[in-house]
Protein backbone atom coordinates (compact mmCIF):
# COMPACT_ATOMS: atom_id res chain seq x y z
CA UNK A 1 0.00 0.00 0.00
CA UNK A 2 1.57 3.36 -0.34
CA UNK A 3 0.73 6.11 1.99
CA UNK A 4 -0.93 8.47 -0.49
CA UNK A 5 -0.29 12.39 0.53
CA UNK A 6 -3.63 13.30 2.40
CA UNK A 7 -3.64 17.32 1.81
CA UNK A 8 -5.86 19.68 4.06
CA UNK A 9 -6.65 23.07 2.98
CA UNK A 10 -5.45 25.60 5.98
CA UNK A 11 -6.17 29.31 5.21
CA UNK A 12 -6.56 28.72 1.67
CA UNK A 13 -3.08 26.54 1.13
CA UNK A 14 -3.32 23.37 0.99
CA UNK A 15 -0.70 21.97 2.80
CA UNK A 16 0.57 18.14 2.56
CA UNK A 17 -0.73 16.72 6.38
CA UNK A 18 -1.98 18.29 8.86
CA UNK A 19 0.86 18.38 11.22
CA UNK A 20 2.74 21.90 11.80
CA UNK A 21 5.07 22.59 14.25
CA UNK A 22 4.57 25.47 17.08
CA UNK A 23 6.37 28.38 17.14
CA UNK A 24 9.68 28.26 19.50
CA UNK A 25 9.55 24.59 19.63
CA UNK A 26 11.78 23.97 16.13
CA UNK A 27 14.45 26.47 16.57
CA UNK A 28 15.71 27.29 13.40
CA UNK A 29 14.39 24.84 11.25
CA UNK A 30 18.29 23.17 10.58
CA UNK A 31 18.34 21.34 14.13
CA UNK A 32 14.78 19.83 13.30
CA UNK A 33 15.99 18.97 9.86
CA UNK A 34 18.17 15.93 10.89
CA UNK A 35 15.18 14.04 12.59
CA UNK A 36 12.74 14.12 9.93
CA UNK A 37 12.38 16.19 6.54
CA UNK A 38 10.58 19.85 7.09
CA UNK A 39 8.73 18.92 3.84
CA UNK A 40 7.14 16.03 5.07
CA UNK A 41 5.57 18.37 7.64
CA UNK A 42 2.15 20.33 6.55
CA UNK A 43 3.81 23.21 7.74
CA UNK A 44 7.03 24.87 9.57
CA UNK A 45 6.20 27.45 12.20
CA UNK A 46 8.79 29.60 12.76
CA UNK A 47 9.93 30.94 16.33
CA UNK A 48 8.13 34.48 16.78
CA UNK A 49 10.09 36.60 14.80
CA UNK A 50 10.15 40.23 15.98
CA UNK A 51 11.32 43.98 14.04
CA UNK A 52 14.50 44.08 15.89
CA UNK A 53 16.47 41.01 17.42
CA UNK A 54 15.55 39.97 20.85
CA UNK A 55 18.63 38.31 23.12
CA UNK A 56 15.68 36.48 25.57
CA UNK A 57 15.86 36.93 29.16
CA UNK A 58 17.63 35.66 32.13
CA UNK A 59 18.85 32.26 33.06
CA UNK A 60 16.75 29.92 34.33
CA UNK A 61 14.23 30.13 31.33
CA UNK A 62 12.74 27.08 31.11
CA UNK A 63 12.08 24.59 34.01
CA UNK A 64 10.36 20.99 34.12
CA UNK A 65 7.38 20.73 35.84
CA UNK A 66 5.05 17.17 36.15
CA UNK A 67 3.94 16.32 32.25
CA UNK A 68 5.05 19.92 31.41
CA UNK A 69 7.51 22.72 31.14
CA UNK A 70 7.64 26.60 32.56
CA UNK A 71 9.28 28.63 30.31
CA UNK A 72 9.97 32.68 30.16
CA UNK A 73 12.77 32.51 27.24
CA UNK A 74 11.53 36.18 25.99
CA UNK A 75 11.36 35.36 22.60
CA UNK A 76 14.76 35.27 21.76
CA UNK A 77 15.11 36.22 17.95
CA UNK A 78 17.63 37.62 15.56
CA UNK A 79 15.30 40.26 13.97
CA UNK A 80 13.20 40.23 10.75
CA UNK A 81 16.22 41.60 8.57
CA UNK A 82 18.51 38.65 9.79
CA UNK A 83 15.17 36.01 9.52
CA UNK A 84 15.30 37.03 6.12
CA UNK A 85 18.62 36.60 5.07
CA UNK A 86 19.89 33.38 6.65
CA UNK A 87 16.73 31.76 7.72
CA UNK A 88 14.15 31.67 5.46
CA UNK A 89 15.92 31.09 2.41
CA UNK A 90 17.50 27.68 3.73
CA UNK A 91 13.71 26.74 4.98
CA UNK A 92 12.58 27.39 1.46
CA UNK A 93 15.43 25.56 0.09
CA UNK A 94 14.42 22.23 1.87
CA UNK A 95 10.96 22.35 0.33
CA UNK A 96 9.91 23.58 3.89
CA UNK A 97 5.82 25.32 4.06
CA UNK A 98 7.08 28.27 6.18
CA UNK A 99 4.38 30.10 8.18
CA UNK A 100 6.11 33.32 10.00
CA UNK A 101 5.15 33.25 13.25
CA UNK A 102 5.74 37.54 14.17
CA UNK A 103 5.47 39.39 17.53
CA UNK A 104 5.92 43.07 18.02
CA UNK A 105 5.67 45.93 20.77
CA UNK A 106 3.28 48.29 18.99
CA UNK A 107 0.92 47.90 16.29
CA UNK A 108 3.11 49.81 14.26
CA UNK A 109 5.62 47.43 14.74
CA UNK A 110 3.12 44.60 13.47
CA UNK A 111 2.28 46.63 10.43
CA UNK A 112 6.13 47.27 9.07
CA UNK A 113 6.60 43.24 10.24
CA UNK A 114 3.95 42.95 7.82
CA UNK A 115 5.23 45.12 5.10
CA UNK A 116 8.52 43.23 5.15
CA UNK A 117 6.83 39.94 5.05
CA UNK A 118 4.69 40.74 2.35
CA UNK A 119 7.56 41.37 0.02
CA UNK A 120 9.44 38.11 0.99
CA UNK A 121 9.09 35.56 -1.90
CA UNK A 122 8.15 31.74 -0.45
CA UNK A 123 6.40 32.89 2.78
CA UNK A 124 3.01 30.82 3.19
CA UNK A 125 1.55 32.53 5.70
CA UNK A 126 1.73 34.63 8.91
CA UNK A 127 1.39 33.85 12.06
CA UNK A 128 0.51 36.42 15.09
CA UNK A 129 1.16 35.73 18.82
CA UNK A 130 -1.22 36.87 20.34
CA UNK A 131 -1.22 34.74 23.41
CA UNK A 132 3.03 35.31 24.58
CA UNK A 133 2.63 33.95 28.57
CA UNK A 134 5.33 36.64 29.64
CA UNK A 135 4.47 39.55 27.23
CA UNK A 136 4.21 41.36 30.34
CA UNK A 137 7.86 41.25 30.96
CA UNK A 138 8.81 41.08 27.18
CA UNK A 139 8.07 44.32 25.78
CA UNK A 140 4.87 42.83 23.86
CA UNK A 141 2.14 44.28 22.83
CA UNK A 142 -0.32 44.09 25.51
CA UNK A 143 -3.22 41.86 24.09
CA UNK A 144 -5.20 40.33 27.05
CA UNK A 145 -8.34 42.25 25.61
CA UNK A 146 -10.22 40.71 22.66
CA UNK A 147 -9.96 44.18 21.17
CA UNK A 148 -6.52 44.37 21.15
CA UNK A 149 -5.98 41.08 19.47
CA UNK A 150 -8.33 42.30 16.83
CA UNK A 151 -6.08 45.45 16.39
CA UNK A 152 -2.82 43.50 15.90
CA UNK A 153 -4.92 41.16 13.25
CA UNK A 154 -6.01 43.98 11.76
CA UNK A 155 -2.81 45.65 11.08
CA UNK A 156 -0.75 42.80 9.98
CA UNK A 157 -3.63 41.93 7.54
CA UNK A 158 -3.68 45.46 6.28
CA UNK A 159 -0.35 45.58 5.21
CA UNK A 160 -0.59 42.40 3.85
CA UNK A 161 -0.94 41.08 -0.04
CA UNK A 162 -3.95 39.54 -1.01
CA UNK A 163 -3.74 35.73 -0.79
CA UNK A 164 -0.82 35.92 2.24
CA UNK A 165 -2.98 34.31 5.31
CA UNK A 166 -2.61 35.52 8.82
CA UNK A 167 -2.92 32.86 11.54
CA UNK A 168 -4.09 33.96 15.36
CA UNK A 169 -2.29 32.17 17.81
CA UNK A 170 -4.58 32.58 21.33
CA UNK A 171 -4.06 31.45 24.59
CA UNK A 172 -5.83 28.33 25.82
CA UNK A 173 -8.01 30.62 28.11
CA UNK A 174 -11.16 28.50 28.08
CA UNK A 175 -13.83 31.94 29.07
CA UNK A 176 -11.85 34.51 26.98
CA UNK A 177 -10.99 32.22 23.59
CA UNK A 178 -14.52 32.33 22.00
CA UNK A 179 -14.95 35.70 21.88
CA UNK A 180 -11.11 36.39 20.98
CA UNK A 181 -11.38 34.05 17.90
CA UNK A 182 -14.54 36.16 17.31
CA UNK A 183 -13.11 39.27 17.14
CA UNK A 184 -9.21 38.28 15.24
CA UNK A 185 -11.64 36.34 12.63
CA UNK A 186 -13.55 39.76 12.16
CA UNK A 187 -10.48 41.56 11.61
CA UNK A 188 -9.00 39.49 8.76
CA UNK A 189 -7.82 36.62 10.17
CA UNK A 190 -7.76 33.29 8.29
CA UNK A 191 -7.79 30.97 10.94
CA UNK A 192 -7.15 30.61 14.59
CA UNK A 193 -4.68 28.68 16.46
CA UNK A 194 -6.64 27.44 18.90
CA UNK A 195 -3.50 26.69 22.59
CA UNK A 196 -0.27 27.96 23.67
CA UNK A 197 1.50 28.31 26.98
CA UNK A 198 -0.80 29.28 29.89
CA UNK A 199 0.32 31.78 32.00
CA UNK A 200 2.52 30.57 35.09
CA UNK A 201 5.48 31.52 36.68
CA UNK A 202 8.49 29.95 37.77
CA UNK A 203 9.56 29.56 41.16
CA UNK A 204 11.22 32.96 41.62
CA UNK A 205 7.59 34.32 40.70
CA UNK A 206 9.04 35.33 37.17
CA UNK A 207 6.04 35.74 34.82
CA UNK A 208 6.51 32.53 32.43
CA UNK A 209 4.08 30.21 30.32
CA UNK A 210 3.37 26.52 31.26
CA UNK A 211 3.22 24.16 27.98
CA UNK A 212 2.64 20.39 27.61
CA UNK A 213 0.85 17.26 28.27
CA UNK A 214 -0.39 18.87 31.52
CA UNK A 215 -2.34 21.49 29.16
CA UNK A 216 -3.46 19.83 27.23
CA UNK A 217 -7.25 19.06 28.14
CA UNK A 218 -7.52 22.49 28.77
CA UNK A 219 -6.18 23.33 24.92
CA UNK A 220 -8.71 20.73 23.74
CA UNK A 221 -11.91 22.25 25.47
CA UNK A 222 -11.07 25.35 24.15
CA UNK A 223 -11.18 23.61 20.67
CA UNK A 224 -14.40 22.75 21.70
CA UNK A 225 -15.89 25.64 22.79
CA UNK A 226 -14.62 27.84 19.61
CA UNK A 227 -16.42 24.97 17.50
CA UNK A 228 -19.15 24.82 18.82
CA UNK A 229 -19.66 29.11 18.80
CA UNK A 230 -18.08 29.25 15.98
CA UNK A 231 -18.72 26.30 13.30
CA UNK A 232 -17.12 28.04 10.52
CA UNK A 233 -14.16 29.15 11.61
CA UNK A 234 -10.69 26.95 11.21
CA UNK A 235 -8.82 25.56 14.14
CA UNK A 236 -5.37 24.47 14.60
CA UNK A 237 -5.37 22.88 17.78
CA UNK A 238 -1.94 23.03 19.65
CA UNK A 239 -1.38 22.84 23.06
CA UNK A 240 0.92 19.44 24.82
CA UNK A 241 0.09 16.85 21.76
CA UNK A 242 2.73 14.45 21.82
CA UNK A 243 1.24 11.29 20.18
CA UNK A 244 -0.49 10.57 17.23
CA UNK A 245 -3.36 9.75 19.58
CA UNK A 246 -3.84 13.30 21.14
CA UNK A 247 -3.49 14.55 17.29
CA UNK A 248 -6.43 12.57 16.50
CA UNK A 249 -8.84 13.14 19.23
CA UNK A 250 -8.22 17.52 18.16
CA UNK A 251 -8.70 16.82 15.08
CA UNK A 252 -11.90 14.90 16.07
CA UNK A 253 -13.05 17.63 17.76
CA UNK A 254 -12.87 19.66 15.02
CA UNK A 255 -9.19 21.18 14.39
CA UNK A 256 -8.25 21.23 10.55
CA UNK A 257 -4.86 21.05 11.58
CA UNK A 258 -2.32 20.38 14.87
CA UNK A 259 0.44 22.17 15.94
CA UNK A 260 3.21 20.24 17.57
CA UNK A 261 5.61 21.95 20.22
CA UNK A 262 6.68 20.83 23.58
CA UNK A 263 6.88 17.34 22.30
CA UNK A 264 9.69 18.27 20.37
CA UNK A 265 11.49 19.17 23.05
CA UNK A 266 11.34 15.62 24.36
CA UNK A 267 11.70 13.76 21.45
CA UNK A 268 12.94 15.68 18.45
CA UNK A 269 11.35 12.72 16.12
CA UNK A 270 7.67 13.45 17.13
CA UNK A 271 5.82 16.23 14.93
CA UNK A 272 7.77 13.68 11.65
CA UNK A 273 6.24 10.60 13.81
CA UNK A 274 3.07 12.07 13.99
CA UNK A 275 2.71 12.94 10.44
CA UNK A 276 3.94 9.61 9.52
CA UNK A 277 0.80 8.01 11.37
CA UNK A 278 -1.71 10.43 10.39
CA UNK A 279 -0.47 9.44 6.83
CA UNK A 280 -1.47 6.29 7.04
CA UNK A 281 -4.80 6.79 8.69
CA UNK A 282 -5.99 9.07 5.63
CA UNK A 283 -4.51 6.63 3.03
CA UNK A 284 -6.95 3.80 4.79
CA UNK A 285 -9.92 6.63 4.67
CA UNK A 286 -8.71 6.77 1.15
CA UNK A 287 -9.19 3.04 0.54
CA UNK A 288 -12.42 3.01 2.13
CA UNK A 289 -14.08 5.59 0.36
CA UNK A 290 -12.38 3.72 -2.56
CA UNK A 291 -14.23 0.36 -1.89
CA UNK B 1 49.93 34.50 20.33
CA UNK B 2 50.84 33.53 16.56
CA UNK B 3 48.37 32.38 13.91
CA UNK B 4 45.74 29.94 15.33
CA UNK B 5 47.25 26.72 16.03
CA UNK B 6 43.78 25.45 16.38
CA UNK B 7 41.95 23.63 13.00
CA UNK B 8 38.29 24.68 12.80
CA UNK B 9 35.50 22.03 13.50
CA UNK B 10 34.81 20.07 10.68
CA UNK B 11 31.21 19.61 9.59
CA UNK B 12 29.17 17.45 11.82
CA UNK B 13 27.18 14.61 11.41
CA UNK B 14 23.80 15.39 11.96
CA UNK B 15 22.97 13.62 15.75
CA UNK B 16 20.35 10.32 15.72
CA UNK B 17 17.42 10.06 17.78
CA UNK B 18 17.42 6.14 18.63
CA UNK B 19 16.12 3.66 21.11
CA UNK B 20 18.79 2.22 23.29
CA UNK B 21 19.16 0.30 26.01
CA UNK B 22 21.07 0.42 29.32
CA UNK B 23 23.76 -2.61 29.15
CA UNK B 24 25.94 -2.32 31.97
CA UNK B 25 26.26 -0.05 34.92
CA UNK B 26 29.17 0.10 37.68
CA UNK B 27 29.04 1.91 40.67
CA UNK B 28 32.72 3.75 40.55
CA UNK B 29 33.50 6.32 43.98
CA UNK B 30 30.40 8.46 44.08
CA UNK B 31 29.81 8.35 40.37
CA UNK B 32 27.75 5.25 38.33
CA UNK B 33 29.54 4.70 34.89
CA UNK B 34 26.75 3.49 32.37
CA UNK B 35 27.47 1.66 29.22
CA UNK B 36 24.54 2.04 26.77
CA UNK B 37 23.33 0.08 23.44
CA UNK B 38 22.84 3.20 20.78
CA UNK B 39 22.71 1.95 17.36
CA UNK B 40 24.80 4.62 14.80
CA UNK B 41 25.57 6.94 17.78
CA UNK B 42 28.98 5.61 18.62
CA UNK B 43 30.32 5.74 15.25
CA UNK B 44 29.61 9.68 14.87
CA UNK B 45 31.12 10.38 17.96
CA UNK B 46 34.05 13.04 18.82
CA UNK B 47 35.03 14.00 22.00
CA UNK B 48 33.32 17.13 23.73
CA UNK B 49 29.82 15.76 22.20
CA UNK B 50 26.92 14.28 24.58
CA UNK B 51 24.05 12.27 24.75
CA UNK B 52 20.53 13.37 25.52
CA UNK B 53 18.57 11.10 27.35
CA UNK B 54 15.01 10.81 28.21
CA UNK B 55 13.82 10.01 31.53
CA UNK B 56 10.64 8.73 31.07
CA UNK B 57 7.44 10.25 29.47
CA UNK B 58 5.79 12.52 32.11
CA UNK B 59 9.78 14.17 32.57
CA UNK B 60 9.68 16.25 29.39
CA UNK B 61 13.19 18.22 29.93
CA UNK B 62 16.11 15.51 28.46
CA UNK B 63 19.49 14.82 30.57
CA UNK B 64 22.64 15.32 28.44
CA UNK B 65 25.88 13.34 29.79
CA UNK B 66 29.09 13.43 28.28
CA UNK B 67 30.58 10.98 26.25
CA UNK B 68 33.22 8.91 28.19
CA UNK B 69 34.12 6.18 26.28
CA UNK B 70 33.16 4.36 22.95
CA UNK B 71 34.10 0.74 23.12
CA UNK B 72 33.07 -2.47 21.52
CA UNK B 73 30.76 -4.59 23.66
CA UNK B 74 29.94 -8.23 22.53
CA UNK B 75 27.06 -8.97 20.58
CA UNK B 76 25.94 -5.18 20.59
CA UNK B 77 28.96 -3.86 18.53
CA UNK B 78 30.27 0.15 19.60
CA UNK B 79 28.29 0.96 22.76
CA UNK B 80 28.64 4.44 24.83
CA UNK B 81 29.86 4.68 28.47
CA UNK B 82 28.67 8.22 30.31
CA UNK B 83 29.65 9.18 34.09
CA UNK B 84 26.54 10.11 35.94
CA UNK B 85 26.40 11.27 39.60
CA UNK B 86 22.81 10.18 41.07
CA UNK B 87 22.14 13.57 42.46
CA UNK B 88 18.32 14.70 41.08
CA UNK B 89 15.34 13.41 40.15
CA UNK B 90 16.92 11.81 36.65
CA UNK B 91 19.96 11.09 37.48
CA UNK B 92 18.98 8.76 40.57
CA UNK B 93 16.16 7.45 38.47
CA UNK B 94 18.54 6.44 35.57
CA UNK B 95 21.12 5.12 38.11
CA UNK B 96 18.42 2.89 39.69
CA UNK B 97 17.57 1.30 36.44
CA UNK B 98 17.66 -2.41 35.46
CA UNK B 99 20.19 -3.43 33.25
CA UNK B 100 18.08 -4.61 29.82
CA UNK B 101 15.92 -1.18 30.23
CA UNK B 102 15.07 0.66 26.91
CA UNK B 103 16.04 4.25 27.00
CA UNK B 104 15.35 7.41 24.15
CA UNK B 105 19.30 7.94 24.00
CA UNK B 106 19.57 11.40 21.47
CA UNK B 107 22.78 12.21 19.86
CA UNK B 108 25.97 12.75 19.48
CA UNK B 109 24.49 16.59 20.08
CA UNK B 110 26.50 19.48 20.23
CA UNK B 111 30.22 21.10 18.84
CA UNK B 112 33.40 19.34 19.86
CA UNK B 113 36.90 20.15 21.19
CA UNK B 114 38.74 21.52 17.75
CA UNK B 115 42.06 19.71 17.69
CA UNK B 116 45.56 21.16 16.79
CA UNK B 117 46.66 21.13 13.60
CA UNK B 118 50.10 20.17 14.83
CA UNK B 119 51.59 18.21 17.57
CA UNK B 120 51.85 20.91 20.67
CA UNK B 121 52.05 20.52 24.00
CA UNK B 122 48.26 20.30 25.53
CA UNK B 123 46.68 20.63 28.91
CA UNK B 124 43.35 18.75 29.79
CA UNK B 125 41.75 20.07 32.77
CA UNK B 126 38.58 17.95 34.01
CA UNK B 127 36.40 18.48 36.98
CA UNK B 128 34.93 15.63 38.61
CA UNK B 129 32.29 13.71 36.39
CA UNK B 130 32.69 16.57 33.61
CA UNK B 131 36.63 15.19 32.82
CA UNK B 132 34.77 12.50 31.11
CA UNK B 133 35.03 14.15 27.71
CA UNK B 134 38.86 14.40 28.41
CA UNK B 135 40.01 11.02 28.17
CA UNK B 136 39.10 10.22 24.67
CA UNK B 137 40.40 14.08 23.93
CA UNK B 138 43.61 12.65 25.29
CA UNK B 139 43.63 9.80 22.85
CA UNK B 140 42.91 11.77 19.75
CA UNK B 141 45.82 14.07 20.93
CA UNK B 142 48.32 11.32 21.21
CA UNK B 143 47.16 9.99 18.10
CA UNK B 144 48.34 13.33 16.37
CA UNK B 145 52.10 13.88 18.67
CA UNK B 146 50.98 15.77 21.09
CA UNK B 147 52.38 16.13 24.63
CA UNK B 148 49.14 15.59 26.53
CA UNK B 149 49.49 16.45 30.92
CA UNK B 150 45.98 16.62 32.65
CA UNK B 151 44.71 18.17 35.86
CA UNK B 152 41.99 15.83 37.58
CA UNK B 153 39.93 17.72 40.08
CA UNK B 154 37.25 17.09 42.14
CA UNK B 155 35.77 17.96 46.07
CA UNK B 156 37.40 14.58 47.20
CA UNK B 157 39.13 11.16 46.05
CA UNK B 158 35.37 9.59 45.32
CA UNK B 159 34.32 12.72 43.30
CA UNK B 160 37.12 11.96 40.95
CA UNK B 161 37.51 10.31 37.69
CA UNK B 162 39.82 7.33 37.38
CA UNK B 163 43.56 8.93 38.33
CA UNK B 164 45.14 5.66 37.35
CA UNK B 165 43.11 6.16 33.64
CA UNK B 166 44.33 9.82 33.58
CA UNK B 167 48.04 8.66 34.28
CA UNK B 168 47.69 5.70 30.74
CA UNK B 169 46.14 8.31 28.52
CA UNK B 170 48.75 11.75 29.99
CA UNK B 171 52.51 12.52 30.25
CA UNK B 172 52.09 13.99 33.76
CA UNK B 173 48.71 14.05 35.86
CA UNK B 174 48.27 16.62 38.39
CA UNK B 175 45.46 15.66 40.96
CA UNK B 176 43.78 18.48 43.23
CA UNK B 177 41.27 17.82 45.72
CA UNK B 178 39.58 20.51 47.63
CA UNK B 179 39.98 18.60 50.78
CA UNK B 180 42.60 16.99 50.05
CA UNK B 181 42.19 13.47 50.68
CA UNK B 182 44.31 12.30 47.45
CA UNK B 183 46.83 15.16 45.69
CA UNK B 184 47.12 18.85 46.36
CA UNK B 185 44.60 20.27 48.79
CA UNK B 186 43.06 23.07 46.60
CA UNK B 187 40.85 24.18 43.48
CA UNK B 188 41.41 24.12 39.83
CA UNK B 189 42.59 27.91 39.72
CA UNK B 190 45.15 27.19 42.70
CA UNK B 191 47.50 24.80 40.44
CA UNK B 192 46.52 25.52 36.45
CA UNK B 193 49.28 28.78 35.87
CA UNK B 194 51.86 26.32 37.42
CA UNK B 195 50.85 23.36 35.25
CA UNK B 196 50.34 25.60 31.88
CA UNK B 197 54.19 27.39 32.89
CA UNK B 198 55.72 24.04 33.24
CA UNK B 199 54.15 22.28 30.22
CA UNK B 200 54.71 24.94 27.89
CA UNK B 201 50.98 24.21 26.78
CA UNK B 202 50.01 26.21 23.48
CA UNK B 203 45.92 24.40 23.55
CA UNK B 204 44.36 24.13 26.94
CA UNK B 205 40.87 21.74 27.13
CA UNK B 206 38.31 22.61 30.23
CA UNK B 207 35.32 20.69 31.78
CA UNK B 208 33.83 21.35 34.68
CA UNK B 209 32.34 24.04 37.03
CA UNK B 210 32.00 27.62 35.37
CA UNK B 211 34.41 29.10 38.10
CA UNK B 212 36.96 26.76 37.28
CA UNK B 213 36.16 27.08 33.52
CA UNK B 214 36.59 30.58 34.15
CA UNK B 215 40.02 30.62 35.66
CA UNK B 216 41.27 28.08 33.10
CA UNK B 217 40.18 30.47 30.28
CA UNK B 218 42.23 33.35 32.67
CA UNK B 219 45.06 31.47 32.78
CA UNK B 220 45.35 30.13 29.07
CA UNK B 221 44.73 33.75 28.53
CA UNK B 222 47.66 35.11 30.38
CA UNK B 223 50.06 32.14 29.04
CA UNK B 224 49.62 33.52 25.43
CA UNK B 225 47.92 29.53 24.83
CA UNK B 226 44.44 29.14 23.45
CA UNK B 227 41.38 27.81 25.34
CA UNK B 228 38.61 25.34 24.69
CA UNK B 229 36.03 25.16 27.21
CA UNK B 230 33.07 22.33 27.60
CA UNK B 231 30.37 24.36 29.66
CA UNK B 232 27.41 22.26 31.26
CA UNK B 233 23.78 24.18 31.82
CA UNK B 234 20.95 22.71 32.27
CA UNK B 235 19.07 21.66 29.23
CA UNK B 236 15.79 21.33 28.01
CA UNK B 237 15.73 19.84 24.68
CA UNK B 238 19.34 19.24 24.13
CA UNK B 239 19.31 20.02 20.43
CA UNK B 240 18.84 23.70 19.88
CA UNK B 241 14.85 23.71 19.35
CA UNK B 242 13.85 25.44 22.52
CA UNK B 243 17.07 28.22 23.01
CA UNK B 244 16.81 27.44 26.75
CA UNK B 245 20.43 27.55 27.27
CA UNK B 246 21.75 30.54 26.97
CA UNK B 247 25.53 31.05 27.26
CA UNK B 248 26.90 34.78 26.93
CA UNK B 249 29.42 35.05 24.20
CA UNK B 250 31.59 37.47 22.47
CA UNK B 251 31.01 37.19 18.52
CA UNK B 252 33.79 36.87 16.04
CA UNK B 253 32.59 40.11 15.17
CA UNK B 254 33.34 41.24 18.82
CA UNK B 255 29.75 41.83 19.48
CA UNK B 256 28.18 40.12 22.42
CA UNK B 257 25.52 37.75 21.78
CA UNK B 258 23.84 34.41 23.39
CA UNK B 259 24.57 31.36 21.79
CA UNK B 260 22.72 28.08 23.01
CA UNK B 261 25.07 25.81 24.89
CA UNK B 262 23.59 22.61 23.48
CA UNK B 263 23.72 23.51 19.52
CA UNK B 264 26.38 25.98 19.48
CA UNK B 265 28.65 24.38 22.16
CA UNK B 266 29.13 23.12 24.37
CA UNK B 267 32.62 23.67 23.38
CA UNK B 268 33.19 27.17 23.52
CA UNK B 269 36.60 29.15 23.32
CA UNK B 270 37.13 30.37 26.50
CA UNK B 271 38.38 33.77 25.23
CA UNK B 272 35.13 34.04 23.70
CA UNK B 273 32.60 33.45 26.93
CA UNK B 274 31.53 36.33 29.35
CA UNK B 275 32.24 34.46 32.14
CA UNK B 276 30.93 37.02 34.84
CA UNK B 277 27.52 36.48 32.96
CA UNK B 278 27.34 32.73 32.38
CA UNK B 279 23.86 31.28 34.33
CA UNK B 280 22.42 35.20 34.84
Amino acid sequence: MSVAPATIELAGLRLVGPVLTAAGCGGTGRELAAYGDLDRLGAFVTRSISLNARPGGPQPRILETPSGLVHATGLPNPGIDQFLATELPWLLQQGARVVVSIVAGSLGEYAELARRLGRAPGVSAIEVNLSSPDATVSGVFDVREPFHAAGAVSAVHRDLPRGLPVLAKLRPDVLRVVETARTVLDAGASAVVVGNALPAALPDGRPAGLSGPAVRPLSLRCVTEVRDALPDAQIVGAGGISSADDARSFLAAGAVAVQIGTALLHDPTSAARIAAELAVDAAHDHERMDA
Amino acid sequence: MTAAPIAQAAGRLAPLHVRGELLAGRRVGAFHHLTLAAPGVPERFRPGTFVALSVGETHLARRAFWIHQVKPMGGHGATIQIVVEPVGVGTRWLTGLPTGTGLDVTGPLGRAFALPKEAVSCVLIGEEYAAAPLFPLAERLRERGCRVSMIVAGRDEAHLLSTLEAKRSARSVTVVTRDGSIGQKGSVADVVGDVLRREEAAVVYGAGTVSSLHAVAAAAEEHGAWSQTAIEQPLTCATGLCHGCAVPVVGEDGAPRLARACADGPVFRGDRVRWDEVGK
